[in-house]
């Protein structure tokens, strides 16, 4: 995976930066609540939504059963249309590749359309070794790039700033990557909007290169689908003379008539609209209207060890909405960067620690940054039991087993770290099978009640730095249901 | 009809009168009420942070300790859910590690034996008016679990309307998670205290004199919260709401007071002197 | 061994141990969902896709045969448009009654060429009333994407009902895969600020759609 994201802090210790900025909180509340609201009204006019819901699943998760089949078909159609197509095991084999078909152009300069697999593998900074400049042309993402800045949400990466943030990095950046900001400008959206309008306008009109992901590729006919809003991936897939398409092998669907399912799910879920404003699909190259050259480059980059887990593959279903970020307690407080990944949110925490492994002590992390309320299951538009595959992730960092790693089998030992917790559930469930020494603890905390501190020292501190600890009840329950109710009966 | 209480541990080391209110209420509507001494974890917090196989011995003996009844009911959305969805993939998950049939056989069957305790009243017992009385503003806190995995729906909400004097308020988010999470809080302790103080705004938004809730770890979260804070409002499990009636009212304490409860019942009078909570 | 060879071993690694699973894939999915939400007349159709591209901002108009010419010729003089783009196969009575220079596409033009047009009329592929979506596939009229793409203003004219479908479903049948295919729901538009809705980025920032009858 990329450098960008080595060496960052685990999520409990950047989201306790993130809870304490204000903000930061009021921004990510404003905005995911809004889109939230929305989405619910979406959803609603579907009557058969839990259908649609279903088949999105099957379909998926039937692709995924028979991924190589529906690769090589790809393949066969994209180069039928007059397309390349490209294979990358790993995101330096991706970076590597797209690189070449940069260089081969003679360019050095590339439009780009919001791609969450160019982000995963870090494909900006690959090119900007080479001396390439890519120019982010999503909205959002020229705001992220401008600002030197990470994007921090899956739809809308730069949920994170306010309108007079996003101001203040258009006066004072944009003049370094063309045409600088109007005089006077405002923090209107719509004089915002406009701004880049006018900044990007000569990049689209003049670069020859385009890169971009994409939401789906249909296996039987090799098209490629991508779903926007601005226009700027319209601009991207259409004005270029050469283009080149990341996208992760998931991505595959077998027909085009399968696009009858996510085209009703995906936008309602993800901008919350009926439908978003473009769609764009193509099919290899087309005489006279599009790129020359299309290139498509299939990513791997830990997808495969992901389909290796039988419980955690369902992840592969995702289609990129995010909205489980828009409902997730945890994601509104703690904020995307937390999650270290091109990925936050829920599916963040479950595709991060799959994509990436359990090895750091970031990805080891993310599987706890969850309280486990299935919002997200709730929402997901292709059924991702996403508390499920975290309970299994969380079993994999603190129990270890074997687990596939860059394709080989790799038996993970347990995640150090964890050595008193673990100690600690051993000891719980030895007394929890043993009732008589849940007894003899229950009456030892009555007995010493007095002595319980509403505060606790070491780890327990969590806890009670933020919140009291109950008091200790003078008699449990079962010592007075002994006391009443034993003549009656008792246990079986 | 007899069933079993499957009062959690939790319960029944924290919050007996919890469990004694789930007793009294039940045999009031006529349930003989049993309660296996054998009993002790669902194993939900072993098998949430990450600790299947340390659960499946928790589980196993669960299953045989309620084996026998008809109905087992507990004052606990989250418990239930363990039981009734998380079980049963116990024994799916052991299968697939060649563990054979065993713990899936094992684990058959309670779960769909268990109900939560407002599920056992409007489901099986087919009431929602259950002579309750509770002459207080109330305002209710769906817990997660409870919500999403077990479905209860507007259950709890029913059976607050029936109370006699009960004023229901309407609590703003009342369907984001209050932040718990079980090790959660401890693990991410400042988005859980995030979200946790952020639920108790709200409830003390509602105007209401009572947060309700049908999962005590929950409100043992919240209550830590709002006896932190110093704030008025007060956590009360929904099974003493119900239990409540004219004769043997629950009061609750003072503001500032601990926020542990008790309903009124003989053997229980001592301490509820020591503590305040009668006058 | 080939970047292509290690990905496809790894899925195949991956899924070994699995089942066989020989059904055929038109009868592996449930597809319990409709084909159409409600019922509805033909009329009632082309209502709703008035209503849902005029809820994305788009700006409807109806007319007959008759009227179209008057009625474009008015659009574009309302927008101020001086060179108009026209694809070919446009029907000639479209814009035969404008007033400002019509610009041919040729294929040798340039993308500024394109950038000096103020406005674009073509026709459709089909247009979908759940969803408010019009959908060009580079047929007559329509011409390559790019030029609905770079001009500021595009009309469009939808022959209704002959080219309205209710749903989705029934759009996809319809559509060649294979041609490029360009879906569009109203003027482009973007939420990254604060998650306000500004229709108007890098596409047209006025679209003006006309619901031609062509019933009877």
């Amino acid at each position: 995976m990329s450098s960008t994201f080595l060496g960052l802090p685990s999520f409990p210790v950047a989201a306790r930066e993130s809870t304490r900025d204000g903000q930061l909180r009021a921004n990510l509340r404003h905005a995911t609540h809004t889109i939230r609201a929305k989405r619910a009204v979406a959803v609603g006019e579907l009557s058969d939504w839990g259908e649609l819901r279903a088949a999105g699943a099957a379909i998926k998760d039937h692709t995924l059963a028979h991924l190589d089949h529906y690769l090589q078909q790809l393949e066969q159609a994209v180069t039928a249309a007059g397309g390349h197509v490209h294979w990358a095991a790993d995101a330096d084999e991706a970076n590597r590749i797209v690189t070449d078909l940069v260089h081969a152009t003679g360019e050095t300069e590339v439009v780009k359309v919001k791609s969450m697999a160019t982000q995963e593998i870090g494909l900006n900074e690959a090119l900007a070794a080479q001396g390439i400049r890519a120019y982010e042309t999503d909205l959002a993402e020229l705001i992220v790039q401008l600002g030197d800045d990470r994007p921090s949400h899956i739809l809308v990466p730069a949920i994170h700033k306010n309108r007079a943030e996003i101001r203040d990095i258009f006066r004072t950046q944009m003049a370094a990557w063309g045409r600088p900001a109007p005089q006077g400008l405002s923090d209107e959206p719509a004089a915002l909007a406009e701004a880049a309008r006018l900044h990007l306008r000569q990049k689209f009109l003049h670069t020859k290169v385009g890169i971009s992901g994409a939401n789906f590729m249909v296996a039987d006919t090799g098209t490629l689908v991508v779903l926007e809003s601005e226009g700027n991936g319209r601009m991207c897939l259409t004005l270029p003379e050469t283009l080149i398409s990341v996208v992760g092998i998931e991505k595959i669907v077998p027909t085009f008539r399968d696009l009858e399912v996510f085209l009703q799910t995906l936008p309602r879920s993800s901008t919350a609209e009926r439908m978003n404003p473009y769609t764009t699909m193509w099919t290899g190259t087309t005489d006279g209207d599009g790129p020359k050259e299309f290139h498509l480059v299939l990513l791997d980059n830990g997808r495969t060890d992901t389909l290796a887990d039988t419980v955690g593959r369902q992840a592969l279903r995702c289609i990129r909405c995010s909205a489980c970020l828009n409902v997730c307690p945890v994601y509104e407080r703690a904020g995307g960067h937390a999650y270290g990944s091109a990925y936050p949110g829920p599916i963040g925490a479950i595709l991060t620690p799959q994509l990436r492994g359990t090895a750091t002590e970031l990805d080891a992390s993310l599987p706890y940054a969850s309280s486990l309320c299935g919002a997200c299951y709730d929402v997901c538009p292709v059924a991702i039991d996403i508390p499920d595959i975290l309970v299994h992730l969380r079993q994999r960092v603190v129990e270890g087993g074997e687990t596939v790693r860059g394709g080989v089998k790799t038996v993970l030992e347990p995640a150090k770290g964890h050595t008193t917790e673990r100690a600690a559930m051993r000891a719980a469930r030895w007394v929890f099978t043993h009732p008589a020494a849940f007894a003899a603890g229950r009456r030892a905390a009555t007995a010493t009640r007095r002595l319980h501190s509403r505060r606790l020292p070491g780890p327990g501190r969590a806890w009670t730095d933020t919140r009291d600890l109950p008091a200790v009840p003078a008699q449990s329950f079962r010592a007075w249901w002994q006391r009443t109710h034993t003549t009656k009966g008792g246990t079986p | 009809m007899r069933a079993a209480l499957f009062l959690t541990c939790v319960n029944d080391t924290l919050y007996p009168d919890t469990g004694r209110a789930v007793v009294r209420l039940l045999e009031r509507l006529g349930v003989e009420v049993d309660f296996p001494l054998a009993q002790t974890c669902c194993g939900q917090a072993h098998y949430n942070t990450g600790y299947r196989h340390e659960a499946e011995p928790l589980a196993r003996r669960h299953a045989r300790v309620f084996r026998d009844y008809d109905y087992v009911v507990t004052p606990s959305g989250s418990c239930a859910a363990m039981v009734r969805d998380i079980h049963p993939r116990l024994g799916g998950r052991a299968r697939a590690e060649g563990r054979g049939d065993g713990l899936a056989r094992d684990l058959t069957g309670t779960g769909t034996r268990t109900y939560e305790l407002t599920e056992f009243l409007v489901d099986v017992l087919g009431v929602t008016d259950v002579g309750a009385y509770f002459p207080h503003t109330v305002t209710y806190h769906p817990t997660c679990h409870g919500l999403r995995m077990l479905g209860l729906g507007d259950r709890p909400r029913r059976l607050l309307e029936a109370v006699r004097g009960l004023e229901l308020r309407e609590l703003a988010g009342a369907e984001e998670c209050c932040g718990f999470g079980g090790t959660f809080a401890v693990k991410n302790s400042d988005v859980s205290a995030a979200m946790g103080a952020d639920k108790v705004a709200n409830a003390v938004r509602s105007g209401a004199e009572v947060l309700c809730a049908a999962d005590n770890s929950c409100l043992m979260h919240l209550g830590g919260t709002i006896a932190r804070q110093g704030t008025a409002i007060r956590p009360v499990h929904i099974a003493e709401i119900l239990a409540s009636t004219r004769e043997e009212p629950l009061r609750l304490p003072a503001t500032g007071a601990p926020v542990h409860m008790t309903v009124g019942r003989p053997g229980t009078e001592a301490r509820a002197r020591r503590e305040g909570t009668h006058r | 061994m080939s970047s292509k060879d290690i990905v496809l071993g790894r899925v195949r690694r991956a899924l070994a141990g699995a089942p066989a699973d020989t059904t055929p894939y038109e009868q592996a999915i449930a597809r319990a969902y409709v084909r159409e939400h409600g019922r509805r007349t033909t009329e009632q159709t082309v209502d709703l896709l008035a209503e849902h591209l005029a809820d994305y901002r788009a700006h409807v108009h109806r007319t007959d045969a008759a009227g179209l010419a008057g009625l474009i010729a008015r659009l574009l003089t309302d927008r101020g448009a001086r060179r108009v783009l026209v694809p070919a196969g446009l029907p000639p009575q479209w814009p035969a009654a404008v007033d400002a220079t019509r610009v041919e596409d040729r294929p040798d033009a340039t993308h500024d060429d394109l950038d000096s047009v103020d406005s674009v009329v073509t026709g459709c592929a089909l247009a979908i009333a759940e969803t408010g979506t019009i959908v060009l596939d580079a047929g007559p009229a329509q011409g390559r994407r790019r030029i609905t793409l770079v001009p500021d203003h595009h009309v469009c004219v939808i022959r209704a009902p002959g080219q309205v479908v209710a749903s989705l479903p029934q759009a996809l049948e319809r559509l060649v895969p294979t041609r490029p295919l360009t879906w569009i729901s109203g003027p482009s538009a973007t939420s990254d600020i604060e998650l306000q809705r500004v229709e108007g980025v890098h596409g047209p920032r006025r679209l003006d759609v006309v619901l031609l009858d062509d019933a009877g």
